[in-house]
């Protein structure tokens, strides 16, 4: 039993079996996370290289020490430092970076299927950390593992991804790995922001965020990206706020138990009001500190799978 | 033709012979020998941590840690090693190995550490499980004890306590089955 494709580009790829294989390896990963000595030579000798084409703290920093604690020698490439500014391709970065033989790349870039593109012309094993609003599947197994871990079950739970769900890779990875584990999905945001034909991914669609919200296990509430307000999806900050922000008052629609989830940057009163982002039902900072067991997990599974 | 398959059957499974070696109360006499060597090895069991490899290993720590109870009234804490992070063959042969939880929810610095496994074979594990160990911390000595040495050292290593000594060929294989897992206690031997 292992991972038998060579990257990790999508959740909708993966199989209930894997994404299980992935969160019980992440949970014995968890325990190498929380010891003193923080170093297993599993991965001596691989090398990963984190390609990021957009700004990001959390994946690349998540991913970088989770290599190093499973000591990997992880390198870090950053667009605006290298020759992408002086226009390079995509294609020739790739293959670039195939000369130093890396083992795993790990790429996030703002056009959907670049990971896909960049696999299909390397070697290498090629984890996709984010493709345009196409996915983002190791946020959605960190998400996954961080409410399994909580409530000690996915199958037959609730759950309610509120926001900017066209724009949101997000939100496409973890309906896509929520199905897969058996979990009810509901959407909620304006009109604007859903995009169209939605339900046909099988989930159910709310205008409203109190409906919304009702009767569910779990809230996992969406950045909104500031720009999007120049695009006209949204009139104003803060009528967005006052419609789709989860404060403590709107709490009060939700289960009182309801797990609260942002997979970050937040924006503190926009979507989400910073009593309820640091109340005591909120899962922000542990899915950051799964997000290392997570991605230690599918460096480790990754490395022994295809030729890497 | 029903019978005739019946037949081919019977021989793969003779061919496939498997001969036990150690019986259920073998097996008990040996850990309640092991045991008693530990204690009189380490003068008691002050300071003393048994250390299981997953997974069998820990069910005999588990069950030595008993033995100590009645031994000497005092059981001694039981931790759980996984050593798949520290395997020297990863990546040669097929997919990953799956990594199951170390659970050693104590300090074994300046412990006396008994390590225990059910088969001691070429030592690559119990190399593996050393340098595990070794991150955890810094154990006043660290000692071995195995249920079955079937021999074939590729290191040099060595256990203070075993079970029993099996000469075997390296195409043989040991099984080591025991209730908590299998259902039964049994260790057998299976010819190629």
């Amino acid at each position: 039993m292992g991972l038998t494709q060579k990257d990790l580009l999508s959740m909708q790829e993966l199989t209930l079996d894997e994404i299980r294989l992935i969160l019980d390896t992440a949970e014995s990963m968890k325990e190498v996370a929380r010891r003193d000595i923080k170093k297993v030579p599993t991965l001596r000798g691989k090398t990963v290289i984190n390609l990021f084409y957009e700004p990001s703290t959390r994946t690349r920093t998540s991913f970088e020490i989770a290599g190093k604690w499973l000591s990997a020698d992880v390198i870090n490439v950053s667009t605006s430092a290298s020759s992408v500014t002086k226009g390079e391709s995509l294609k020739d970065t790739g293959l670039t970076l195939q000369a130093m033989y890396p083992n795993i790349v790990v790429i996030r870039h703002p056009a959907a299927g670049a990971a896909e593109f960049l696999a299909k012309r390397l070697a290498a094993s090629v984890i996709n950390a984010g493709d345009g609003a196409h996915e983002h599947p190791s946020q959605a197994l960190l998400d996954l593992f961080t409410i399994r871990e909580k409530l000690g079950r996915l199958e037959g739970l609730k759950v309610a991804i509120v926001g900017d769900i066209a724009h949101s890779r997000v939100a496409r990875s973890n309906i896509h790995g929520m199905h897969k584990m058996g979990m009810e999905v509901r959407v909620a945001g304006p009109r604007t922001m859903l995009p169209r034909f939605i339900e046909r991914l099988g989930v159910e669609v709310f205008t409203n965020l109190d409906r919304a919200i009702a009767e569910v296990d779990v809230i996992m509430m969406l950045r909104l990206q500031i720009e999007r307000q120049q695009a006209g999806l949204f009139p104003s900050l803060r009528e967005y706020s006052r419609l789709f922000g989860l404060t403590a008052e709107r709490m009060k629609a939700a289960k009182s138990n309801a797990l609260i989830m942002h997979p970050g940057p937040i924006n503190r009163g926009v979507e989400i009001a910073p009593d309820v982002a640091d109340g005591p039902y909120s899962l922000i900072l542990n899915q950051v500190e799964n997000g290392l067991a997570v991605r230690m997990a599918l460096l480790y599974l990754l490395a022994g799978s295809g030729q890497a | 033709m029903r019978g005739f398959f019946y037949v081919l059957n019977s021989m793969a499974a003779e061919l496939n012979a498997k001969a036990q070696i150690l019986d259920p109360p073998t097996i008990q006499r040996a850990l309640t020998r092991i045991a008693h060597e530990i204690v009189e090895r380490n003068n008691g069991t002050d300071n003393l941590v048994l250390i299981g490899l997953r997974s069998r290993g820990v069910d005999l720590a588990r069950r030595i840690a008993r033995e100590l109870l009645l031994i000497i009234g005092a059981e001694p804490p039981v931790g759980a090693l996984d050593v798949t992070l520290y395997r020297d063959d990863l990546g040669k042969v097929g997919p990953q190995p799956i990594v199951r939880k170390t659970e050693i929810p104590f300090s074994i610095n300046e412990k006396r550490v008994v390590l225990v496994d059910d088969v001691l074979y070429t030592g690559r594990t119990i190399r593996a499980a050393l340098d595990g160990l070794i991150d955890l911390g810094r154990p006043r000595l660290i000692q071995l004890a195995v249920l079955v040495d079937r021999g074939h050292r590729e290191l040099p290593i060595r256990a203070d306590y075993v079970g029993k000594n099996v000469p075997t060929s390296r195409e043989e294989q040991i099984q080591v089955l025991l209730t908590e897992e299998d259902g039964e206690d049994r260790v057998v031997i299976v010819k190629p």
